[in-house]
């Protein structure tokens, strides 16, 4: 989390990690403003390298195009709401980044 | 009732709020409390926050017309309803009992500034920015020179708007400046009319679009490629809208396959889609492309000098262009000019925000508050991240005489929901997410029934 802390949750494969956060009531500001419609980027993700390059699917160019507004961002960066949980990323740790900002202007 | 005679010098402003404070949940509070001018993101994110900070802490949320949300709902293009979603969270914090919406209440006429200051902990100023930067250059008040923010209002169903005098039997538009608002209007103009009817679009515009006669849009910048400012998804939605071609010229990309690579990657991404596009774009644009009938062509380097009025100086005739280059971050005129012929101008080249009354410092160069950090400069409390430590507020408030008369019904959240539902009944007979009430007397009317 931003302050530091570690939050431990429980996600259901299959969820995204967008759906993780709220089902969990995983506690970041401002996070998922568009509900997971690829219309923001406050769901922004930083995985570690490793675990960044075993995600199942690349990014989309839609995806990336809204990763490119966030704030703080990484080349490992995802957005939660596109990465759906798998069996294999039991006990990974993902960081929120220090500012969930969401750079767009309504437009 | 015993008042203490430091709060007597208050007892006026509190007297006039109390009269509009009918809405919230729980009567009085120990807690500070917070006036918000503005419900548009700005002061419901500002809302979210603070009440999420503060267990005992109240809002509330001073808003100008009956209706919240402000530009999400006025300023978010109708066919992004998905950036409209923040609605959903924005009702949540509305709904806390311990947040107050007050609709219909415009602070600086009906409330100032200084009555706020004086009745809340803090007040936080949200109201955005209104006004919208003019070119400065001959023709710019013909009939259909329009600003885009205005245009915008039109078909996103804002009261001052509903009257806008625009004229579609043109052939080609041209839009000044090179952000997404620009891209906005541009789109709308654009975008195939089956595809808008099933937005909230407001019926008169949408009517008015199904008539048009605009097959070309040109977005025309001051600057280079390397330095437009719209965002790489509405570029591609542009680049992708059905039945419309876009065209960026190869000379006017020439070089940046060379630069492209140094550039930080949010301006990387955008300036290999723009270089691609007019290079070579792939086969599936190139085959959309061909069969379109409408089309829209990117140009920069070019600052508008005047607008020409057709010779009886009923309608316009053309823009005339100098040439630029780009110097360091400015550009430079040469001296190229043209002159492009088109019968809608829309100017979207920025906006500024206005003075709300005397009593906040304002730079009227920067159109913003004077300000440091979010603190007005020389105003206690206002913009103030200092005010949880100004002690008890105003527990006197259930007490008081409503000694104040005005004309001002304000609009609770609550009625703002009656006209939320007239909206969405309204729309489905169009099969729309709603149909927008761009009459203030009417959003009234409802919010009193």
């Amino acid at each position: 989390m931003p302050d530091g802390e570690k939050v431990q949750t429980k996600a259901k494969v299959g969820d995204n990690l967008l759906d993780v956060i709220i089902e969990n009531s995983v506690d970041v500001d401002g996070f998922g403003a568009c509900e997971g419609t690829l219309a923001c980027s406050t769901c922004h993700l930083i995985f570690k390298q490793t675990d960044f390059e075993q995600l199942p699917s690349p990014p989309t160019d839609e995806e990336l195009d809204m990763l490119d507004l966030a704030f703080d961002l990484h080349e490992t960066s995802r957005l939660g709401c596109q990465v759906i949980v798998t069996k294999e990323m039991e006990g990974w740790e993902i960081k929120v980044p220090a500012g969930v900002s969401d750079a767009r202007e309504p437009s | 009732m015993k008042i203490s005679s430091k709060k007597l010098w208050s007892l006026s402003s509190w007297t006039k709020i109390h009269h509009f404070i009918q809405c919230r949940k729980i009567v009085s509070s120990r807690g500070p409390s917070v006036a918000i001018v503005g419900s548009g993101p700005a002061g419901f994110y500002t809302a979210q926050h603070l009440l999420k900070g503060h267990s005992s802490l109240t809002v509330d949320i001073y808003e100008k017309l009956p209706v919240p949300f402000g530009l999400v709902r006025f300023g978010v293009a109708p066919d992004h309803p998905e950036v409209k979603n923040c609605i959903n969270t924005f009702t949540q914090t509305a709904h806390n009992e311990r947040c107050c919406f007050l609709g219909n209440v415009e602070v600086g006429k009906d409330l100032t500034v200084s009555d706020l200051t004086q009745a809340y902990t803090a007040v936080v100023l949200c109201y955005g920015a209104s006004n919208d930067r003019q070119l400065g250059i001959p023709g710019e008040m013909l009939p259909n020179v329009l600003s885009a923010r205005s245009f915008v209002g039109w078909y996103n169903g804002l009261p001052e708007n509903k009257d806008l005098t625009v004229n579609l039997s043109c052939e080609t538009a041209v839009v000044l400046g090179h952000g997404n608002v620009a891209l906005d209007v541009a789109r709308i103009l654009l975008t195939p009319i089956d595809i808008l009817k099933k937005t909230d679009i407001t019926e008169h515009s949408l009517e008015m679009l199904s008539k048009s006669k605009v097959k070309k849009v040109l977005l025309v910048g001051r600057r280079g490629p390397l330095q437009a400012a719209f965002t790489i998804k509405e570029l591609r939605e542009m680049i992708t809208l059905p039945g419309c071609r876009t065209v960026i010229y190869p000379e006017d990309v020439q070089g940046l396959d060379v630069v492209v690579k140094d550039l930080p990657r949010p301006r990387r991404r955008l300036t290999e889609l723009l270089y691609t596009t007019a290079v070579q774009p792939p086969e599936k644009h190139r085959v959309a492309w061909a069969n379109a009938t409408r089309e829209w062509i990117l140009q920069f380097l070019r600052s508008p000098i005047a607008i020409k009025a057709s010779t009886d100086a009923q309608c316009i005739e053309s823009v005339h262009f100098v040439g630029d280059v780009q110097e360091k971050q400015i550009a430079v005129a040469t001296d190229h000019t043209e002159d492009v012929s088109c019968g809608l101008v829309l100017r979207s080249i920025g906006y500024t925000g206005i003075p709300i009354d005397d009593f906040v410092p304002f730079d009227t160069k920067r159109g913003v508050i004077q300000n440091s950090g979010g603190r007005v400069i020389g105003c206690k409390g206002l913009y103030c991240s200092g005010w949880i430590s100004q002690g008890p507020v105003f527990v006197i408030l259930g007490a008081m005489n409503d000694g104040f008369a005005t004309g001002v019904r304000p609009v609770s959240f609550s009625d703002w929901e009656k006209i939320n539902q007239a909206e969405i009944q309204l729309g489905k007979k169009n099969d729309k997410p709603r149909e927008k009430i761009t009459s203030v007397e009417e959003m009234l009317h409802i919010a009193a029934s």
